[in-house]
């Protein structure tokens, strides 16, 4: 008989309520029994409020326990869980978990599967087969595929990537580059993080396809300091696919190159920009650029440059397996694909749910979040990072769709969601919006270098009650002049969270006031 | 050349005045050595002297200046962009509690104030036995599972009060 295997999830999130524990319980209560077993330290389901969730291969299918603490573990061994027995924690097959059952995982589908260390087991689940196909294409056919399949930039601003694509293509020059913008820092997202540490190889051959189709031979991954956890998974995926010759001088016997490296940022939220990314791969104060030039005219090293987000390339292997039709079919509108959304903050069921767009809001929140984590009633929800805006109940109805999201003043960016119950002040959180921009502005452009700080006092004084009607004139016009005259998006959308708080949510910025009234 | 000239050129190369102990001095230029190839090298090599010291020294700036035949400003400049970057030796251990509205939602507002008063230090400060800095993060990427924090490189989820409490006992009790 083959060894049971186990699987308990290596995700920094999972780490992070007490993963390593538990897997270091059951191999210790397993030696101890005399029974063999393999431990498999995979992705994470996603399914993040039942973490550490615990999966033993039966005959079946994978069965789920969870959440699993250390105290727990000998008790699953007692009620036979290496045989799929019930138990308090079961949750039965994972497949069949509704949460997961409903989604449609195309970027995400060996995430949670997998051993993201192992190359082998990346192939076993349909692996590389994205980069074959592509080998066997002209470049231009390789940027054709992808614009047809209507995907469009997953780190938030969605512009086609093919046409980005194109554009490198056309570009003569001796060098050029593919870079993979993995500073995720918009509070409410962690999908990147997920698919870099669960399935680091789709991601390299994702970029190893923009390497052929623009004609770049060499690659960088920049990726923020504090996802160590996904640092270590990609060098160890990237070593393996040199090795084992999907990355270097010959991919593949094909006699094309493309060399990969890793770079870590420094906490900095403005290298999330693409051109101040570019600054800071080149050594640089992470100070934005103007555009023009366009970064896929002259991008890094002033070379021509495809920069993208880690979903987006790591969507680009299933375009090239099953064709760009097939990822079209999925989603609404101009939005076409599945958007792997991040249900975050005060919920109850939190986790990772790709779906295809236009799923509306309401759906995620109660069907799938099933309510806020306090028992509260939901007040407020923010979309899209800390420059999304926040949305009140009236707009839960509104489906999964940049377009649909732009024409209330909102925005879907990378995908997270952030929940408030009804303790939440959004005055409070507008003044932290503000206060972020300050924080985190690179200094370049006056409006959002001081408007964020005098954006912080004109909160404080209308909070006050000073001259209240006067100061509300002030922020729209503060807030009007960022969104029309600062350089990048930092400025630019920073207004979107103050002033929707100021529109859905007066009541929070009279509170002082009508306190003060009251005495 | 020397025998064609009249003129002697003598090569210098002025080192810059320095506190570093010989050995901060060989791991800044141990990691210069092996970083300075690299396309855009400054920062790969601000985070190995961080990596190896800690910190990055004021006095590693006109070092690694030299090294890569930039101005101070430059380095400086790079430096004090970063919030990573630090140039006062840290604690023991660097606690990183994430402010991002995420955490928000669910206490790290409160989370952060416990920290800061059973710490008895602000952000950027390190506690008077010198086991704990403690630093703000926008963002850990474990929106679902916060209030989030990381203890040195380790990400610790649904942090409690109490919870914070017991992980700086263990942090202060590991080397």
């Amino acid at each position: 008989m083959s060894r049971t295997r186990i699987f308990v999830s290596r995700d920094a999130a999972a780490q992070g309520v007490g993963a390593n524990q538990v897997a270091d319980e059951i191999s210790r209560e397993a030696t101890q029994r005399g029974i063999d077993i393999e431990l498999v330290r995979n992705g994470s389901r996603g399914l993040l409020w039942l973490e550490p969730l615990v999966e033993v291969e039966t005959a079946a299918g994978r069965m789920a326990y969870g959440p699993v603490t250390t105290d727990k573990v000998a008790g699953l061994f007692k009620a036979d869980f290496m045989r799929g027995q019930p138990h308090a924690l079961n949750l039965g097959l994972t497949e069949e978990i509704p949460y997961l059952k409903k989604q449609e995982r195309l970027t995400f589908a060996r995430v949670g599967v997998t051993d993201p260390r192992s190359l082998e087991d990346y192939l076993d689940h349909e692996g590389y087969r994205g980069l074959k196909a592509a080998l066997a294409l002209e470049p231009a056919a390789i940027v054709t595929m992808v614009t047809d399949s209507g995907l469009r930039g997953r780190g938030g601003a969605a512009f086609p990537t093919g046409i980005k694509w194109k554009t490198v293509l056309a570009t003569p020059a001796d060098q050029k580059y593919i870079v993979c913008n993995a500073d995720e820092g918009d509070s409410g997202t962690y999908s990147d993080r997920m698919i870099m540490e669960g399935d680091p190889f789709v991601l390299i051959e994702g970029m190893t396809i923009a390497g052929l189709a623009a004609g770049a031979t060499r690659g960088f991954i920049y990726l923020r300091w504090e996802y160590p956890d996904a640092h270590a998974a990609l060098e160890a995926a990237i070593a393996a696919a040199n090795q084992a010759g999907y990355l270097g001088d010959n991919i593949l016997g094909s006699g094309k190159s493309f060399h990969l490296e890793v770079r870590l940022g420094a906490g900095a939220y403005i290298c999330g920009e693409e051109t101040s990314l570019l600054e800071s791969l080149e050594g640089k104060r992470g100070q934005i650029r103007y555009k023009p030039p366009l970064p896929a005219i002259a991008g890094l090293f002033a070379k021509p440059t495809v920069i993208n987000n880690v979903i987006s390339l790591a969507s680009v292997p299933i375009i090239l397996d099953r064709g760009a039709e097939y990822y079209r079919n999925y989603g609404v509108g101009r939005s076409r694909g599945t958007l792997p959304i991040q249900l975050t903050g005060n919920i109850k069921r939190g986790g990772l749910i790709e779906k295809a767009f236009g799923v509306t809001l309401r759906e995620l929140l109660y069907d799938y979040g099933g309510g806020s984590l306090s028992g509260r009633p939901i007040r407020a929800v923010q979309v899209g990072g800390p420059l999304g805006a926040y949305m009140p109940e009236s707009q839960f109805d509104t489906p999964l769709d940049y377009e649909e999201f732009a024409k209330i003043g909102a925005m879907l960016g990378h995908g997270g969601i952030v929940v408030f119950d009804d303790t939440v002040d959004l005055a409070a959180q507008a003044r932290y919006a503000m206060e972020f921009c300050a924080i985190e502005s690179c200094g370049k452009c006056t409006p959002c270098r001081l408007g964020s700080t005098r954006g912080v006092e004109v909160i404080d004084r209308l909070v006050a009650g000073q001259d209240a009607a006067k100061q509300e004139i002030v922020l729209r016009d503060l807030c009007n002049t960022m969104i029309q005259g600062s350089l990048c998006a930092l400025g630019g959308l920073t207004p979107y969270p103050v002033i929707s708080a100021l529109n859905h949510f007066p009541q929070d910025f009279a509170k002082q006031r009508a306190a003060k009234a009251a005495v | 050349m020397g025998k064609k000239s009249s003129l002697r050129v003598i090569p210098v190369k002025v080192e810059p005045v320095s506190s570093l102990t010989a050995a901060e001095r060989t791991a800044v230029l141990e990691v210069c050595a092996r970083l300075k190839p690299l396309a855009g090298a400054l920062i790969p090599i601000l985070h190995g002297v961080q990596g190896a010291l800690g910190y990055v020294p004021k006095d590693a700036v006109p070092l690694i200046a030299a090294e890569l035949n930039l101005s101070r400003a430059d380095v400086h400049g790079v430096v004090s962009f970063y919030h990573y970057f630090r140039n006062e030796a840290p604690g023991r251990h660097v606690v990183h509690v994430c402010r991002a509205e995420a955490c928000q939602s669910v206490g790290a507002v409160a989370l952060e104030a416990h920290a800061k008063k059973s710490l008895g230090i602000d952000f950027h400060e390190t506690t008077t036995d010198g086991a704990i800095s403690l630093e703000p993060v926008y963002c850990l990427g474990n929106c679902s599972l916060g209030p989030s924090i990381m203890v040195d490189k380790q990400l610790q989820g649904r942090v409690s009060p109490k919870r914070f409490d017991e992980l700086m006992v263990q942090a202060r009790a590991s080397s």
